[in-house]
């Protein structure tokens, strides 16, 4: 009973030892706050990765595939039915991508990826990341008439301004506005002697493609429609804006390998109808076409049967199933020569580990401090122990057992410990809940902007607060505010009684 | 003076359970013996003066302490009984001793050589646990300088032995009688009015009487006191000395005492004179 009367004593008179809970303090508070933002942003970086790769991807090894998509989806059905919640094939093969700029062409590296545009929302967050509000409910790769984003929706400036404000005339006017401008002044041949007054026989329909042997009228059609990743043809300002080198309404000229060895070069037209924006360089330069147009262009298609040859199947779960078990469940069956089966995990799995690894070498480090904080409770308990010499000798006088006073101390770095990490926590919670403001604060007070809402896409700093590691956090500072007192608590008890009365 | 202590209060007859003591190596503990208010056996009124059988004696114990290379003999072979209820005087110049006796016999020190025994058994040589237990519940010490806990309030610091003594959940289940008992003897000492002062808030005869009242808590079977009115002024020493003087009389409460003063000593039944670590014949 002495033992928790002392230790509350000392705790609320001893201000010196509060200097070691502000450090224990601070370190919790560190590692709070770190971890919190390591893991909201780990966490933002995966949602994009799973945007773009499915729970499960089903590929073939060879750029030709393998055909039948069908019948493989029936197949992957028939082994693992029940934990599937939809699928759609794939065609992936690399590609350049080539537009006008002025009167120059740019070319780009690109991966080119056919899509199933009715399946292909069903296995990814793909729609989350177009510009265009329809095409994020159902993509069909038609040319809109306006109403793209002005602004990143994913993350709108707070101020309200817009910073992409070339999208206001994306979509058909721009595509007509630069028909206009690139049409031909020569008059086509024979259309001085047709009577202007009669009825127009034009019967191309918009967003159609042209039929045999009627000119092709940029005005009112388009190619097939292509999705473009947005750092393809966009750059970022240094006030905030972004600037566009084309719009959706442009076409663009696509090289891409023939099927058969070797690939032949080879290309086609296409209008970019929107853009696809994760804010991960690697997905936005990508290239999405619809699946059976890149099957047809690149001859994959067999002509006696309609039947065409896919690179990948993508495959997503239904909540909560084990994704490594249905991956193996899968690898057992498909011959794994022909058939490479993996989880979106599997495939991001050096990014993903080298986070990993981040975090844990952050945490170390970090946990230093607390152990450093440690070492400022020894010092000072150290320091605590010479003072109370006298006391610990009445207390022995009085017939305080050795492991009795040796518990006043550890009881003492104990309740420090709790203490400290205790304002710790709630101050790193705090700290979490209003990082944004904070970071704001900070930006404005040394004039630099932390956190730039259009460089990472987010409106907010993310932040996930982990419960198993803020438990482990605060166990470890505990931990170490007992562990720096065992040594003073040990002195303490081994000092002689009759010296330790007599200590002046 | 009757109402001052719970019941018969016999400071020499609770018995003495050596082989607890002995066998104490754990702090697990029970109560203290007298401070939950249970009745001892009544007291055998003993006259002063009359021959009483010896309660604490040190038998031909030396001790000395090392500086460095060198030993310093504090004591050499002293001889000296303590019978029950008796007032005893140690009395002698600064460093002849004295104060190293009274540790001894209070085990907070263990002799080089000789014994020191208590109601016939010897302790000089129990575990460190079982001369804690002894400690906490068969004697009651002051101290020149007080030496009461700062943090602690006067009423806290006369509960101490009774935390000390008994577990937490021991301690808890008994508090109530714990806090009278406690309360009671500050009114004993005279300081009822300063229950809930700290000791930087009392004066030096004020922190003297609640470092008594600590010692007698436990109803301790001797009291063991080092120059208990040395940084008192003379009235105040004489007060102090009063108040020893009537538990000695009135409870038959054993006292050890040691001091350089002739004059204070001079209240005590009998006075031993040390002098360079020997006992002086009377």
């Amino acid at each position: 009973m002495y033992k928790i009367l002392l230790c509350w004593r000392y705790l609320r008179t001893r201000y010196i030892a509060l200097v070691s809970i502000v450090s224990v303090m601070l370190g919790v508070a560190t590692m709070i706050v770190v971890n919190a933002v390591m893991e909201g942003f780990t966490h933002e970086m995966q949602d994009r990765i799973h945007g773009i790769l499915s729970d499960i991807v089903f590929e073939s090894g060879s750029l030709d595939g393998i055909p039948d998509a069908e019948g493989h989806m029936r197949e992957i059905r028939k082994v693992a039915g029940q934990y599937i919640a939809g699928m759609s094939p794939t065609v992936h093969v690399p590609a350049m991508l080539s537009f006008k700029v002025g009167s120059q062409y740019v070319n780009k590296q690109i991966t080119l990826i056919g899509v199933d545009e009715a399946t292909y929302a069903s296995v990814s967050d793909f729609g989350r990341f177009l510009q265009h509000p329809e095409n994020r409910k159902q993509l069909d790769f038609k040319l809109k008439d306006g109403g793209y984003d002005m602004v990143n929706h994913e993350a709108p400036p707070s101020d309200g301004k817009v910073t992409r404000p070339q999208m206001a005339v994306a979509g058909w006017p721009w595509r007509r506005q630069k028909a206009r401008f690139s049409r031909p002044v020569v008059a086509p041949e024979g259309s001085l002697d047709r009577n202007p007054f009669a009825p127009k026989t034009d019967a191309t329909s918009a967003n159609g493609s042209t039929p045999e042997g009627e000119v092709f009228d940029p005005a009112t059609q388009q190619h097939d429609g292509c999705v473009l990743g947005i750092a393809l043809v966009s750059y970022h300002n240094h006030d905030g804006t972004d600037s566009f080198l084309a719009l959706p309404g442009d076409d663009v000229e696509v090289t891409y390998p023939s099927a058969g060895t070797p690939p032949k070069p080879l290309s086609a037209k296409f209008t970019v109808v929107d853009f696809y924006e994760t804010t991960i360089n690697e997905y936005d330069s990508i290239v999405f076409v619809p699946i059976r147009k890149l099957q047809e262009l690149r001859g994959t298609i067999n002509p006696a049967t309609g039947v065409a040859a896919f690179n990948s199947i993508q495959i997503s779960l239904k909540p909560g199933t084990d994704l490594n078990m249905v991956r193996d469940l899968l690898r057992a069956h498909f011959s794994p020569q022909i058939y490479l089966i993996n989880t979106w995990r599997d495939k991001q799995g050096p990014l993903l580990s080298a986070v990993q690894i981040e975090t844990a070498v952050l945490n170390l480090l970090l946990f230093m401090i607390i152990a450093v904080a440690g070492f400022g409770i020894l010092a000072i308990f150290l320091m605590i122990v010479v003072e109370k010499t006298r006391d610990i000798g009445i207390l022995k006088s009085l017939g305080a057992t050795g492991s009795g006073i040796m518990g006043i101390f550890l009881g003492y770095g104990l309740s420090l410990g709790i203490v400290g990490a205790g304002m710790g926590l709630v101050i790193g919670l705090l700290f979490v809940r209003h990082i944004t403001e904070i970071a704001d604060f900070l930006g404005r007070l040394i004039g630099l902007e932390l956190f730039n809402q259009s460089v990472y896409g987010i409106p907010n700093i993310p932040t996930i607060v982990e419960w198993p590691t803020v438990a482990w956090i605060i166990f470890g500072a505990i931990l170490i505010a007992v562990l720096a007192s065992i040594l003073p608590a040990w002195r303490a008890a081994r000092l002689h009684p009759v010296e330790a009365l007599r200590y002046e | 003076m009757n109402d001052l202590t719970s019941g018969p209060t016999p400071h020499f007859s609770g018995r003495v359970h050596f082989a607890e003591l002995a066998a104490a190596t754990a702090p697990s503990r029970t109560a203290p013996a007298g401070i939950d208010g249970r009745a001892r056996p009544s007291a055998r009124s003993l006259r002063p003066f009359e021959a009483r059988p010896t309660l604490l004696g040190a038998h031909a114990v030396s001790k000395s302490y090392r500086k460095g290379q060198l030993r310093i003999p504090v004591l050499e072979n002293v001889d000296l009984t303590v019978g029950q209820g008796e007032f005893l005087a140690v009395i002698g110049p600064s460093g002849c001793g004295k104060s190293t006796l009274l540790h001894l016999l209070a085990t907070l020190d263990v002799p080089d050589s000789g014994e020191v025994s208590f109601e016939g058994n010897r302790i000089d040589n129990l575990a460190g646990a079982g001369r804690d237990i002894l400690r906490n519940r068969y004697f009651g010490m002051i101290f020149q300088a007080y030496h009461l806990l700062p943090e602690l309030t006067t009423h806290e610091n006369v509960l101490a032995p009774a935390m000390i003594g008994a577990s937490t959940l021991g301690y808890l289940r008994r508090r109530r009688q714990y806090r009278e008992r406690a309360t009671k003897m500050l009114h004993l000492v005279g300081l009822g009015h300063r229950l809930k002062h700290k000791p930087r808030e009392l004066s030096g005869g004020e922190m003297q009487r609640t470092a008594i009242a600590r010692a007698l808590v436990a109803q301790p079977h001797v009291l063991l006191a080092d120059e208990p009115t040395g940084n008192l002024d003379k009235a105040t020493g004489n007060e102090i000395m009063a108040l020893l003087g009537r538990l000695n009389r009135e409870q038959n409460l054993t006292i050890v005492m040691v001091t350089h003063d002739r004059e204070i000593a001079a209240a005590a039944d009998r006075t031993v004179t040390l002098a360079d670590g020997r006992v002086l014949a009377a």
